[in-house]
Formats: C-alpha cells, sequence, structure tokens
C-alpha cells in the first residue's frame, strides 16, 4: 500500500493476566477512514488508544509515518518515551472520546483554543478566530460562550470534535463517538463525521453506526477477541463476511 | 363510550377556581419560640453578671489587643500559605506512580498528623538545640537561634502541620476529577504538568475549597497556640492585660468579638471563591450574590420611587 501514515505490528497488549489484544496488525493509508466494528471486549477501544500512547503496549510496535509511536528504538530494545516526547507526538493525533471529555470549567471555545494555545503557543486572538471557524463548521456557530454542562450530548460532542481538529491532526481517533448520545442525536455528530472524511482526513473509528460504516469507511475491520479476524471494504465485510464471527455479530446488529 | 364521557366532562359546570392553601407550619413557630426565650435567658444573665460593659468596650479598641488579632490573621495566611503549597506538592506526590516519592509524602503526613501541633510548635521553637547553624556552606551562616524568632517558628509549625492535612483534602479533590479529563488534555498534547495545572486542579478546587475554608478558620483559632512559644497574638495580648487589671471576662469577650468579625470576613471571601471555581458546574445561571441581591432591590426601589 502506498503512502502509509499508520501501521500497526503485531500489538499486544494485557492488563495483567488478560490479554486484550493477541496480535493486531493494520495499515492505514493517508485519507484514508477505517472503521472498527466488534463486539465490546474484542478490544477496538484499547486498540485505539494504544495509537496515541493513552495505552502502553505489551509487545509490537505502532507507527505513525516513520516514527514509532509512544518508544524510541535502540537495537533490539524498545525504550518508552518520556512525558514530554509522548505529547508532543499526541499532538498530530487528535482524539474522540464516547463521553465526550470536555473540560467543563471552560466554554465551549476555551475548550477548542486550549491545545493551541498551552501546547502550540499559538497566539490566543489566532486560536479564538480558528475556533470560532471549526464551532461553524461543526454546525454551532455563535455558541463559543456556552459551557458544556448548557449544550447537549451531541452539540458537546460535535464541539469535542472541534476541540481535536483545532491542533490541525494527522490523524483522528474517534473512540464510539455516538454511543452516549441519545438516538435521535446521533446523526448530527455522524454528518460532522461525514463531511470530514471527505475532506481526506485520516481517520480510525471505532463504532456500532454500521450504516455509517457503510456510507463512509474505505475500509471496515471487524475484531474478536483481541485480533482483527476480517478486513475489507465494507461491501466486503459488511455484505459477505467471510468470518462466521462477523457474520453473527452483524446479524444480530441489523 | 369515549366521545361519551368526553361530552360529559365538557358539559358539567365549569370547575371553581381552586384556592391552595399553604401548610401551617406549627413546629416552625414552637421552635423559633424556645429559641428567643434561651436568647432572652443569656442575654439576662450577662447583663446581670459581674461584667463591666463599658470595660468591654474600651476594649475593643485597645491597640495591643488589635495588634494581637492582626499579628494572629498574619500568622494564619503566611501558616496557609506554606500549608496550601506544601498540601497541593505532598497531594500531586502521595499519587505519583514512583514509590519512593509516594512513601516519602505518606512519611510527611503521618509524621505532621500523627504528632499533637502544640509538640510541633515546642520542636521548631527549641531546633536550635538540634541544629544549632544553619545556612549554604560557602553562601551564608547564621546562628538557629537568630533565624528562629517565634514567629517564624509558629509560621513554619503551624504551616508544616496544616500541609499535612490540606495535602489529603487536595488528594482527595484530585480524585474526585473524572479520569476521562487528564486522558482529553494529553490527547490534544498536553504534558502532566500541564493538565495538572490546566485541567485537574481547577477542577479539583471545587471540592477543595470549603474544607480548605474550614481548616483557615480553624487555623486563625490554632494560632492562639503559638502564645506558648512567645508570639504576642490577641490571646497573649488579652491574658496580660487581665492578668494585671484582673477584668478577665471583659478581655475574653473581646477577643471573641474579634475572632468572630475575622472569621466573618473570611467566611465572605470562601463564598466569592467557590463562586468563581463553580463556573460550568451548572446548566443554570449561578443565583445573584447578596450584594448583588441588595442592588438589584433597591435599583427596583429607586425606579418605583421615580
Amino acid at each position: 500500500m502506498s503512502n502509509v501514515l499508520v501501521r500497526a505490528e503485531n500489538v499486544h497488549k494485557s492488563f495483567g493476566a488478560n490479554d486484550v489484544l493477541k496480535g493486531v496488525d493494520l495499515e492505514v493509508a493517508a485519507g484514508e477512514v477505517v472503521c472498527l466494528l466488534g463486539a465490546s471486549g474484542s478490544g477496538k477501544s484499547t486498540f485505539l488508544r494504544c495509537i496515541n500512547h493513552l495505552e502502553t503496549l505489551s509487545q509490537g510496535r505502532i507507527w505513525i509515518g516513520d516514527e514509532v509511536v509512544g518508544y524510541r528504538q535502540d537495537g533490539n530494545n524498545l525504550h518508552e518515551l518520556s512525558d514530554k516526547e509522548a505529547s508532543r507526538q499526541r499532538r498530530n493525533i487528535g482524539m474522540v472520546f464516547q463521553r465526550f471529555n470536555l473540560f467543563p470549567h471552560m466554554t465551549a471555545l476555551e475548550n477548542i483554543i486550549e491545545g493551541p494555545v498551552q501546547v502550540k503557543k499559538q497566539k490566543p486572538a489566532e486560536a479564538r478566530q480558528l475556533a470560532s471557524e471549526l464551532l461553524a463548521r461543526v454546525g454551532l456557530a455563535g455558541r463559543e460562550n456556552a459551557y458544556p454542562r448548557q449544550l447537549s450530548g451531541g452539540q458537546q460532542q460535535r464541539v469535542a470534535i472541534a476541540r481535536a481538529l483545532a491542533m490541525k491532526p494527522e490523524l483522528m481517533l474517534f473512540d464510539e463517538p455516538t454511543s452516549a448520545l441519545d438516538p435521535e442525536l446521533v446523526g448530527e455528530v455522524l454528518d460532522v463525521m461525514k463531511d470530514l472524511a471527505r475532506s481526506g482526513l485520516t481517520m480510525i473509528v471505532v463504532t456500532h453506526e454500521i450504516g455509517f460504516a457503510k456510507e463512509v469507511a474505505d475500509r471496515v475491520a471487524f475484531m474478536h477477541n483481541g485480533q482483527i479476524v476480517e478486513i475489507g471494504t465494507p461491501s466486503e465485510v459488511l455484505d459477505n463476511p467471510q468470518h462466521e464471527r462477523t457474520a453473527a455479530f452483524l446479524s444480530r446488529v441489523f | 363510550m369515549n366521545s361519551q364521557t368526553e361530552q360529559n366532562v365538557r358539559s358539567s359546570a365549569p370547575a371553581p377556581e381552586l384556592r391552595i392553601v399553604p401548610r401551617k407550619h406549627l413546629g416552625r413557630w414552637a421552635a423559633a419560640a424556645a429559641v428567643v426565650l434561651l436568647l432572652v435567658w443569656l442575654a439576662v444573665s450577662f447583663a446581670q453578671a459581674q461584667i463591666d460593659w463599658p470595660t468591654v468596650q474600651e476594649y475593643l479598641s485597645a491597640p495591643a489587643l488589635i495588634a494581637g488579632i492582626g499579628l494572629a490573621i498574619v500568622l494564619t495566611v503566611v501558616a496557609m500559605v506554606i500549608g496550601l503549597v506544601l498540601g497541593v506538592v505532598t497531594a500531586v506526590m502521595r499519587l505519583s506512580k514512583n514509590p519512593v516519592v509516594s512513601g516519602v509524602a505518606w512519611m510527611y503526613v503521618w509524621v505532621f498528623r500523627g504528632t499533637p501541633v502544640y509538640l510541633q510548635l515546642l520542636m521548631w521553637f527549641n531546633l536550635a538545640l538540634i541544629f544549632p547553624v544553619v545556612g549554604i556552606p560557602g553562601v551564608f551562616q547564621g546562628r538557629m537561634i537568630d533565624m528562629l524568632t517565634p514567629f517564624v517558628a509558629a509560621s513554619i509549625g503551624l504551616g508544616l502541620n496544616q500541609g499535612a492535612y490540606t495535602s489529603e483534602v487536595v488528594r482527595s479533590g484530585i480524585l474526585s476529577v473524572d479520569e476521562g479529563q487528564a486522558e482529553a488534555a494529553q490527547a490534544i498534547g498536553m504534558t502532566k504538568l500541564q493538565t495538572m495545572r490546566r485541567i485537574i486542579l481547577p477542577q479539583a478546587m471545587r471540592v477543595i475549597i470549603p474544607p480548605v475554608g474550614n481548616e483557615v478558620i480553624g487555623m486563625l483559632k490554632t494560632t492562639s497556640l503559638a502564645s506558648a512559644i512567645g508570639v504576642t497574638e490577641i490571646l497573649a495580648e488579652a491574658q496580660h492585660i487581665y492578668f494585671v487589671n484582673n477584668r478577665i471576662m471583659e478581655l475574653l469577650i473581646v477577643c471573641a468579638v474579634w475572632y468572630l468579625g475575622a472569621v466573618s470576613v473570611l467566611s465572605i471571601g470562601q463564598y466569592y471563591l467557590e463562586r468563581s471555581f463553580a463556573k460550568g458546574s451548572s446548566a443554570k445561571q449561578l443565583p445573584p450574590t447578596p450584594v448583588q441581591r441588595l442592588k438589584a432591590f433597591f435599583g427596583t426601589n429607586r425606579k418605583a420611587m421615580r
């Protein structure tokens, strides 16, 4: 595959005696949208969190571009990066969480400019300008001064997306972005994500929204028991699953 | 069937307007009466006791006592600043994954919370017995006994003791903040230190301030212990005076008035501090402050009068 942005090689992760990831391999090209499907407990969220080093690895490597995430390779040793270096890597990886995790003591605008101003040392006026544009892009123009608690779940998640975009990331990770939303609010968040996908942003999306995967994803990966058991275009995986687990999962979801 | 009942409802005479009668709170009236009786009895006992009220009034403006409460307040502020800084540092250390760092923090809390503050004050004051000389070799040197004035010893003693308590308050505040907050901060590239300073601590403050307010008030009163090592705060001054003129109760009442006044001022400060950290904590607007309410009240009245 040409122009690979993310490459995961034999990623293992265990929490104590509990092996959550048992050798995940994945390549994501720049500009590609990959949806990770799978039952809860299959390891898809954990894998996503490994990509920006919110979780350490037990074995294997993940590259973003030509840089190993979270570690520095020295011969056969992988040394874990310092807090400062790991933070620098995360600047280029946006993440959207299931439960939004907006900063409740800051307004929507303050949430969005926090990264650019504190981390990138951008000028506040510049960052505010960009933040207002991003709020308009996610359909929340004029809500700069609202606190998260004054917004609906769907609005909060859209602010969270804007907050991640403000860092101008080359990769966006979505961890079940619509799972905590009331059904009537799911659409507005998915619409924003579709818009991002069309703009050419590289996205890895953990989701249960089969319809979204079908419409937007370039490829769909199905995870089971800590491994990717099936990967391919949406029509291959969703309409004609080869693995029995995929078929069983899809029949339950549809 | 259905349409019939509907018709019945419609055809019946319009319901008379019902009046809502609030509950009569007999218990409240009884309790209030009991409290008033008790207060009257207290007032009468104080009035009839051998208390020379003009003396109380006279000493309320005594410079020595005012200087004494001033010293108590200054000591409170200094000790609380030391306590807060140490408390935050110790709390963060206790939560560290480094076993040496968290162990040291645990030891500090264990020692300073586990011994009486009175004992600690005496030890600080007599520290010269262990370290006769202090200083950084080559930079400066001094005799401990000159450096450790009663005020310095009291500040360090009270501050270190306070830090041990405050650290537990701060730790509970930090633990009360959702883990997702730290993850979100890291995901936008913040370092651990930035995350703590910008995201975690401001949210923890909501939990931290009420108990710390409590501790400030406690500290103001604990400063009276510093008289044991020669800090002449208000209670020590009062004792000096009543040993001479024997107006014991009068001077103690004066002290009580000063303490109450100082605590009231501190409570107002706490109220506004809590408000400023309550930003975004509720979907509703914050209720107006008493001052804002008064302003609004007089504002509307003035308009009505015009």
